[in-house]
């Protein structure tokens, strides 16, 4: 049994995005040893779509592999979480690189691994084999990821007056995104009904647990529910994305087919 | 808020042991803000080529070491004492590495 295409598009696009996204630190870490720690956490991401845009690219034939999924779709195609693809800024600030915000970082990595935890989890009991497999790889890295992200979540959160006050802002920013968790897609409810995916509604309550605990402790507000709920796994994006790819995708499409 | 933020974090070395059975050895330092801390930064910098299966990290500042200038009383007394190692044994193969 095979999970749908879209709804392993959907998984490794949410990796490979945010995967770009933390990539922007190499060379630019706040440390050396974060520096490290976000490329790190890149390339855990970056490999997890590997696996699953291979997985897909065999189903789908005509010539698709895990290069021309990612690097030869546009922005309507991806099915990533409209999170994973947000700047590491505040979302009216200008773009340049100077202006990156560790805790919005540290935030969306620690609300993104917070879910990725529950999910992993229970795909390993997915009725795709292959999937269970990347699953079971998956759920070690990102058990690293959370305990990096949550760790320096408390840090801040609890920390001076001024990291205080920019995790909040990060929070404020970026929980909202985290409605579209809930809602759910045609490629979810097509895996959902095969047996190859899991009803992400039933991992709410598990998820408000461990980020209402982390917030306890980093001595931060949780802001309230409501406002816009994003559509990014429909395809439906944020103006970023098209930044994101633009820069990720320039390359290859330069020189289509080079090797090295 | 229970401690004042610091403004130096204070550096630790790091020990990574390799494999089960062998010893801990000492590949670096890194500066960190608490021992937790510097664990995780170990683990990231350190361990990232599979180099470890476990991690220790001591504060810099606990080690108590040998000064340079007591390098006369110290080590050279033992350059003429060759009677000390244990050259004058054959040891078996089936021993292998000593």
């Amino acid at each position: 049994m095979n999970a749908p295409v879209d709804y392993l598009l959907h998984l490794a696009d949410n990796a490979l995005i945010l995967g770009q996204r933390n990539a922007e630190w190499c060379g630019h870490g706040p440390i050396l040893e974060e520096d490290i720690a976000l490329s790190n956490n890149s390339l855990d991401l970056i490999g997890q779509a590997r696996l699953l845009y291979q997985h897909a690219a065999e189903q789908m034939g005509q010539g698709a592999t895990e290069d021309t999924l990612a690097y030869f779709r546009d922005v309507p195609d991806f099915r990533n979480y409209t999170l994973c693809e947000l700047p590491h800024m505040p979302l009216m600030a200008a773009t340049s690189a100077g202006d990156r915000d560790f805790a919005m970082t540290i935030v969306r990595n620690f609300l993104y691994s917070s879910l990725m935890v529950l999910v992993w989890d229970q795909l390993q009991n997915s009725k795709d084999a292959q999937l269970a497999a990347i699953a079971a790889k998956s759920l070690k890295e990102v058990r690293y990821h959370l305990r990096h992200s949550r760790d320096w979540l408390v840090r801040l959160g609890d920390g001076s007056e001024v990291s205080h006050a920019k995790a909040q802002a990060a929070l404020d920013q970026l929980l909202p995104y985290t409605q579209e968790f809930w809602t759910t897609s045609p490629q979810e409810s097509a895996a959902l009904a095969n047996g190859t995916g899991i009803d992400m509604a039933a991992l709410q309550s598990d998820w408000n647990q461990i980020v209402d605990e982390a917030l306890q402790e980093a001595t931060l507000q949780r802001p309230a529910a409501g406002g816009f709920v994003p559509t990014g796994k429909q395809g439906i994006h944020s103006e970023h994305l098209g930044f994101v790819l633009a820069e990720m995708q320039s390359l290859a499409r330069q020189h289509p087919g080079a090797t090295w | 808020m229970n401690s004042p933020a610091l403004k130096e974090w204070p550096l630790w070395e790091v020990f990574v042991r390799s494999k089960q059975g062998l010893e801990h050895k000492h590949c670096g330092s890194l500066h960190a803000s608490d021992a937790q801390h510097a664990l995780q930064m170990a683990r990231d910098v350190y361990t990232r080529r599979q180099e470890g299966v476990s991690i220790w990290v001591v504060p810099s500042n606990t080690i108590s070491a040998s000064e340079p200038n007591d390098k006369g009383e110290f080590f050279e007394p033992a350059s003429d004492k060759v009677y000390r190692h244990p050259t004058f044994y054959e040891i078996p193969e089936e021993v292998g590495h000593m």
